[in-house]
């Protein structure tokens, strides 16, 4: 309490917030920050690009579930965190992005190193703000990790102009903030909840479909008590895979695109379909009007924004998740229905599910000694027994990490879904394994998306953050010459990595361990080896695949789900 | 369809660029816009004339709302209101048309606000359709310059 430097009670605040770890690069504006950071307890994490800091600072928020922080200067600092702060908005994570600003004099002069980045970020954070006054520092701050994880949780950035840092502040006392404009509903309308829960109740054929608003409210456990309360099948989106057991036999996988089989199917032929924190995002939906047409919607989203945006809803519930779902168990226990009966009266579509799911199980073709990079997925399941921590980077390698990696616990899949950034997941790992350091961090890349941010292996050395990078090496930015091959008459426009640095000496170059390997045969061992010594060091594994494999089922964009290409 | 909101926001730097870049972000149109500060000066109230099917405008409504600086989205034009927009228009009033000019102006209830030897600049206030018909009317007389604001509009209240 009391009078202090700016910097000092940005500090204050930051510990006040419980935040013990941060991610940032420094530079001439926020110098003093940095100065009085050093004696701090707050651990400072030096990233080698600023995209890296903000990503780590996610992937430590996913993993978490609390506020992610990053430190950036001004100008090119702050631009080359813009990319990672709009995959943090896209994916609805808490975080709070601090930048440096030129003296505010100096503001709208054009000064060395000056951007306004309040301006370039505007939409793509849910809120943010320039400290134009000492006396607004600890105010807004404060603001900002309030509005960062509430409601749906979003990115905030604040932007700390040097001369503001360096005044002195009064550290007020912390008192509950309540804002007039921002009061995000948590609680259901009970009406809805009775009426959802009679409409699911009449179901035959009934499907829960599962974003990661599940996950973002800790819902799991929620979800899972209704699923299995009713004997109803779920399917997760990318960003909802881990909120319910992918091992269970109620779970459908992943669905939409590249999802599976069974997941479209039910979807397409459910009577009711019951969307809980997911967003009918285009790559779940593909065709709109194809969409579950034959079902009763019921949408739990807690932003009102989310529902009826791309598809109508029957009976939309703006509420937070864990609330509403708890609601909804609450009165199913209550309602003196025969639960069990319902639970019976699901078997038959029970057994339909189950039948997709024979007739085209989620698979791909063997060809001996050739690796197929769903085998390294698979092999890599088996043995972390589902429990590592997967990051991934965008393209074939994520769809296929999605695919075949049994995520049974919530923030187990650490990947960009709706900003889809390649370079998101070395940086993401080093978060996540800043966070927990005795998980198993294994990052599924591709040859092409690791090269975006690979920089950062400097950062997992010095820090002794070691983690498993697992390239899915097909010298081609593959997703891209997939699309090029079905729709494009194979034509490879720039997708032909003709150069490929020699990862193995890449990671001997970083001190890392580089390990290869060019057979089936091999894939088991090396894995093995890389989970002994992760221990150590930081593993770069080089799996040379099938140069043309795809990812399989896919819907082409504009289809209808069920209109999928398979194996 | 055309919709007029009426949109309370904090009177702070940056706010209406919030809004202006939601529109222009997500495709939706303005057709007019007027701001100003309210009895309390630390809100503004925003006047916003769009167009879109209902689901459009519900989405809006919405999104505006999310902003954090906005307090308070009513969509003015789902009950009964009153609107005005002005216009300043200069129109050529020479030796023949000095008196047909100030008839018009009358019957539109318009103030003369300057008077040169070639032309009178014009004060009107009324809906979009009146400050639309004066212009119609003084057109073929020649008109010189014109400024409009964007419509504002209040509700009108209960009886």
């Amino acid at each position: 309490m009391g009078k202090m430097r700016g910097s000092e009670a940005i500090i204050q605040c930051l510990l006040e917030e419980g935040v013990k770890t941060i991610f940032g690069f420094p530079g001439g504006a926020v110098i003093d920050l940095y100065d009085d950071l050093m004696d701090s307890e707050v651990n400072h994490i030096l990233v080698r690009h600023e995209q890296g800091a903000v990503h780590a600072a996610d992937g430590f928020a996913r993993v978490t579930g609390n506020v992610g922080v990053a430190l950036l200067t001004s100008g090119p600092g702050a631009t080359n965190g813009v990319t990672a702060i709009a995959t943090a908005y896209m994916d609805s994570i808490p975080m709070v992005i601090l930048t440096g600003q030129v003296p505010t004099a100096l503001i709208g002069n054009d000064a060395f190193q000056e951007v306004d980045i309040v301006g370039i970020t505007r939409p793509c954070t849910k809120h943010n703000y320039l400290v134009s006054k000492a006396e607004d520092l600890v105010p807004t701050i404060r603001e900002a990790f309030h509005i960062a994880q509430t409601g749906r949780p979003g990115p905030v950035l604040i932007d700390l102009p040097k001369d503001i840092v360096a005044s002195i502040v009064d550290f007020t006392e912390k008192k509950p903030i309540r804002m007039q404009n921002y009061q995000p509903t948590y609680e259901p309308h009970m009406g809805q909840i009775e009426k959802a829960c009679k409409q699911i109740l009449k179901a035959k054929q009934p499907v829960l479909y599962v974003g990661g608003g599940v996950i973002l409210s800790n819902a799991s456990k929620e979800l899972t008590e209704l699923a299995q309360k009713l004997n109803i099948p779920v399917t997760m989106t990318l960003m909802g895979l881990g909120a319910y057991p992918g091992s269970d036999k109620l779970s459908m996988g992943m669905l939409g695109m590249h999802g599976s089989y069974t997941a479209n199917m039910a979807v397409a032929k459910s009577d009711v379909l019951i969307a809980v924190g997911s967003r009918f995002d285009d790559r779940v939906t593909g065709r709109v009007d194809a969409f579950a047409p034959h079902a009763k919607i019921i949408h739990i989203d807690i932003d009102p924004t989310s529902i009826s945006k791309n598809v109508t809803v029957d009976i939309p519930i703006v509420a937070d998740c864990k609330h509403s779902l708890t609601a909804m168990n609450s009165w199913l226990d209550n309602s003196g229905e025969n639960l069990g009966e319902v639970c019976d009266s699901h078997n038959p579509w029970i057994e339909t599910v189950d039948e997709w799911t024979k007739k085209h199980p989620m698979t791909y073709i063997d060809e001996g000694e050739v690796i197929k990079p769903q085998y390294v997925i698979e092999k890599l399941d088996e043995l972390t027994h589902g429990d590592a921590i997967i990051t991934t980077e965008v393209g074939q390698n994520q769809m296929w990490a999605a695919q075949f990696y049994k995520f049974n616990k919530p923030r187990r899949l650490i990947t960009s879904g709706g900003l889809g950034t390649m370079g998101y997941g070395l940086p993401a790992a080093i978060g996540a394994k800043m966070a927990f350091p005795e998980a198993t961090v294994i990052d599924v890349a591709g040859d092409g998306s690791i090269q975006m941010n690979i920089q950062e292996l400097a950062t997992a050395k010095q820090y002794n953050c070691n983690v498993i990078v697992c390239i899915l090496n097909n010298n081609y930015l593959g997703m891209v010459r997939q699309w090029q091959e079905l729709f494009y008459d194979k034509r490879y426009a720039a997708t032909v990595m003709e150069v490929t640095p020699d990862f193995c000496a890449l990671a001997e170059a970083y001190g890392a361990v580089g390990i290869r390997a060019t057979k089936t045969s091999e894939v088991e061992g090396v894995i093995k080896e890389a989970l002994e010594k992760v221990k150590e060091s930081t593993v770069i594994l080089d799996f040379r695949i099938a140069r043309e494999e795809g990812v399989f089922p896919m819907v082409p964009a504009g289809k209808a789900t069920t209109e999928m290409l398979l194996v | 369809m055309k919709h007029t909101l009426s949109v309370l926001l904090q009177n702070k730097p940056g706010v209406l660029s919030r809004v202006t870049g939601l529109f222009s972000g997500r495709g939706f149109n303005i057709k007019s816009l007027s701001v100003a500060e309210t009895l309390d000066p630390s809100l503004s109230c925003l006047t916003l004339v769009t167009t879109g099917s209902d689901p459009i405008v519900e989405q809006i409504t919405k999104q505006l709302h999310k902003l954090i600086d906005v307090i308070k989205v009513t969509d003015i034009s789902e009950s009964e209101y009153v609107e005005r927009e002005m216009a300043l228009i200069r129109v050529k009033a020479e030796n023949t048309t000095r008196a047909e000019v100030l008839r018009v102006i009358d019957i539109f209830r318009g103030k003369v606000v300057d008077v040169s030897p070639k032309s009178y600049a014009v004060e009107v206030t009324g809906s979009s359709s009146k400050i639309q018909a004066i212009i119609d009317i003084l057109r073929p007389i020649g008109i010189k310059e014109i400024v409009r604001t964007g419509t504002i509009a209040m509700a009108r209240a209960p009886k």
